[in-house]
């Protein structure tokens, strides 16, 4: 049998996992999509603060945690737009343009955020899934957000749509070969733009996951870069939807160590755990770029794969 | 295309390199005012002044000497990162590592500095050890991004991203852990170096050194990366790569040398931040400006001397963020806003370079 104190740890990071994942969840797979049209956002750090903000101002002038849900989808959808049509221009550099939106976003919601610091909004409540066990702590870890499961069914449809259905192909076409593209008669910068829009959609939801579930208030500093991770997770994920989903638990696990530890009152040392899966991830890129893997799995129009 | 080959910088002469240098300095003006003009309607929508809003910024950036040396105070980490960024970039690599290099030099600061003033070591002698332990460790930590992109083909950009998150990491874990000061309640740190160790200010100003060491290596790297052979090949191989190994120029050797230096150049930026105003290694060194940096090179078009100017522009627009704030009831966050808007515009501002015909070349009949 495990030490009781074992199991505590356990059963905390189990909780902690899924409740750090889901912000790692929104924007892995809204930048996976990204991507996969060839593109790449690395502000989704903006759009995740943004998207916070908006959700709890929303969440708290109407009394309605989900319309505050669809208002972070909106800001994030805006922050994608501005970065789809302004890298759409030639000869300008979207890694710069991803860094300058970045901090256009946290400029933005910091100036607009400052008035909701202080009032409680409504939070969005989480599913009680441990009523059926009497450990108070399974109890707790099971209390999972519904949009935890929004995300890994937008995960499972987007493996499905990518593989099965028209835009599907024509987005993965795009990301792979701009020519083909053209070629069939497809806009590769309309294609891109609406990728980059709908990715940033996805940030946004991960941000109102921030402020009204978990850490649950808004604050300035309550994101801590999961949006800027983006990147890392989708060369985890292997631009792979699905991936996506164990990519965020395995981060969020990592983030889970310490807090779990501290339960049991080990406050020391976790800071290893949360450098683990850069350095797991930088390790997986050492070795795919040698086998050219990533020439495998990675769209063959993504300039850092190049 | 029309077939004929337009000059570039490096062969333009005459009236094409008037025209260039017009270019480069009205388009990136343009882009500033826009901003200005957007941020003005956006302050008349919220029934601000924008005249006096802008008075303000003057004021607070420029208005008083005491606004100016801290504008200046503010500008010196960024002119520092945005060398890091500038000096691969002209190689034609995008390492956007200069926050980690920045956190693990100031780090290597903090930490080297203690047994050194525990051995009764001068100050005079200390912060040299110090600041060459903060620039060999910022080094060092580039220079693996750049080893991996040249032997292993490993992005430099997503590379030089994680190392970043690596190296805080790396710096909390210590910082919380071993190193940790206990007199350091709720900000864990290391033990400060004291006041007799610190990094002075340039005499009779509130500035501190490391506006200088910036102003040195801007220019001093500007002569390297356009007056020598060195630079001459950098810029071969940044234009390109394949071209200049054919050439054999030692390709792989010019990386390292970039990545040591851009690496350098953040890891002094870390030691000025320790040495002369947090005294000690916390999560204070995690403030955004390897990122500041990076946008502060594009804007310059990577030229280390157009770094300057740049910097100290965005300090100004920080430094005024204080009196704004009083002055105006705005939020603090107005500064961070109007510097994302300015970037955001003159990124896009990109796109025009070439294109106006009163910049182009007459076509030859």
């Amino acid at each position: 049998m495990l030490s009781p104190e074992v199991l505590t740890v356990l059963i905390a990071m189990l909780g902690g996992a899924i409740r750090v994942s889901t912000p790692y969840l929104f924007v892995a797979l809204g930048e996976t999509l990204t991507e996969k049209s060839g593109r790449i956002n690395l502000g989704l750090e903006g759009n995740l603060v943004l998207g916070a903000m908006m959700a709890y101002a929303v969440s708290f002038h109407s009394g309605q945690p989900w319309l505050g849900v669809l208002a972070a989808c909106g800001a994030g959808l805006f922050l994608g737009l501005l970065h789809g049509v302004i890298c759409s221009l030639p000869r300008v550099n979207d890694i710069a343009v991803g860094i300058a939106l970045m901090s256009f976003g946290t400029g933005a919601s910091f100036f607009f955020g400052k008035p909701y610091i202080q009032p409680q909004a409504p939070r969005l409540e989480g599913l009680a899934l441990g009523e059926w066990s009497s450990n108070p702590a399974l109890k707790q870890a099971l209390q999972i957000n519904p949009l935890f499961f929004l995300g890994i069914a937008i995960a499972v449809f987007l493996w499905w749509a990518l593989a099965n259905t028209r835009p599907g192909l024509i987005l993965r076409m795009t990301g792979d070969s701009e020519a083909s593209a053209r070629a069939m008669g497809v806009n590769p910068v309309r294609v891109r733009i609406l990728a980059t829009v709908a990715g940033g959609g996805l940030a946004g939801i991960g941000g109102a996951f921030l402020s009204l579930s978990y850490p649950g208030s808004w604050n300035e500093g309550l994101s801590s870069g999961q949006g800027l991770m983006a990147v890392a997770l989708v060369i985890f994920a292997r631009w792979n939807p699905l991936r996506c989903v164990w990519a965020a638990l395995l981060f969020g696990a990592a983030g889970a160590i310490g807090p779990a530890l501290q339960s049991v009152g080990i406050s020391q040392g976790y800071y290893f755990f949360n450098a683990a899966p850069y350095i797991l991830t930088l390790f997986i890129m050492i070795a795919s770029a040698r086998a050219g893997l990533a020439a495998q799995s990675a769209p063959g129009e993504l300039s850092i794969v190049k | 295309m029309d077939g004929t080959i337009k000059p570039t910088a490096a062969v333009a002469v005459g009236g094409a390199r008037l025209r260039m240098t017009a270019e480069a300095i009205v388009i990136p003006l343009a882009s500033v005012c826009a901003a200005a003009v957007l941020f003005s309607l956006f302050l008349l929508f919220l029934g601000k002044s924008p005249g006096q809003f802008f008075a303000l910024i003057w004021q607070g950036g420029f208005g008083s000497s005491f606004s100016i040396q801290n504008t200046l105070q503010r500008s010196s980490p960024i002119i520092l990162t945005a060398l890091a960024f500038a000096v691969p970039a002209i190689i034609g690599l995008t390492m956007i590592g200069a926050e980690g290099a920045l956190v693990l030099g100031g780090f290597a600061a903090a930490v080297t500095a203690l047994p050194l003033i525990a051995i009764g070591l001068p100050a005079g002698l200390t912060l040299p050890l110090v600041a060459v332990a903060a620039m060999t460790m910022g080094a060092g930590l580039i220079m693996i991004v750049g080893w991996l992109r040249h032997a292993r083909s490993v992005n430099e950009t997503i590379s030089s991203l994680l190392l970043t998150y690596i190296a805080i990491a790396t710096m909390s874990f210590f910082v919380e852990g071993l190193l940790r000061d206990p007199g350091s309640a709720n900000k864990p740190s290391t033990t400060p170096i004291g006041k007799d160790y610190m990094v002075g200010n340039i005499p009779g100003t509130d500035v501190h050194w490391g506006f200088v060491a910036g102003l040195v290596l801007a220019v001093a790297l500007w002569v390297l990366m356009a007056r020598t052979t060195f630079g001459f090949a950098a810029r071969v191989t940044g234009g390109n790569p394949r071209a200049a190994k054919a050439q054999g120029l030692p390709v792989g050797g010019l990386i390292l040398a970039c990545s040591a230096i851009s690496g350098a150049c953040a890891g002094l930026a870390g030691f000025f931040e320790v040495t002369a105003i947090h005294g000690q290694a916390n999560a204070s060194l995690v403030a955004g400006y390897g990122f500041a940096g990076i946008l502060v090179s594009f804007l310059a078009r990577h030229n280390p001397l157009a770094i300057v100017p740049i910097a100290i522009l965005f300090g100004a627009i920080e430094a005024s963020g204080g009196l704004i704030q009083r002055r105006m009831g705005l939020p603090d966050a107005t500064s961070a806003l109007l510097q994302g808007l300015i970037f955001v515009l003159l990124l896009a501002s990109d796109t025009l370079h070439g294109r106006l015909a009163i910049f182009r070349e007459k076509e030859a009949r």
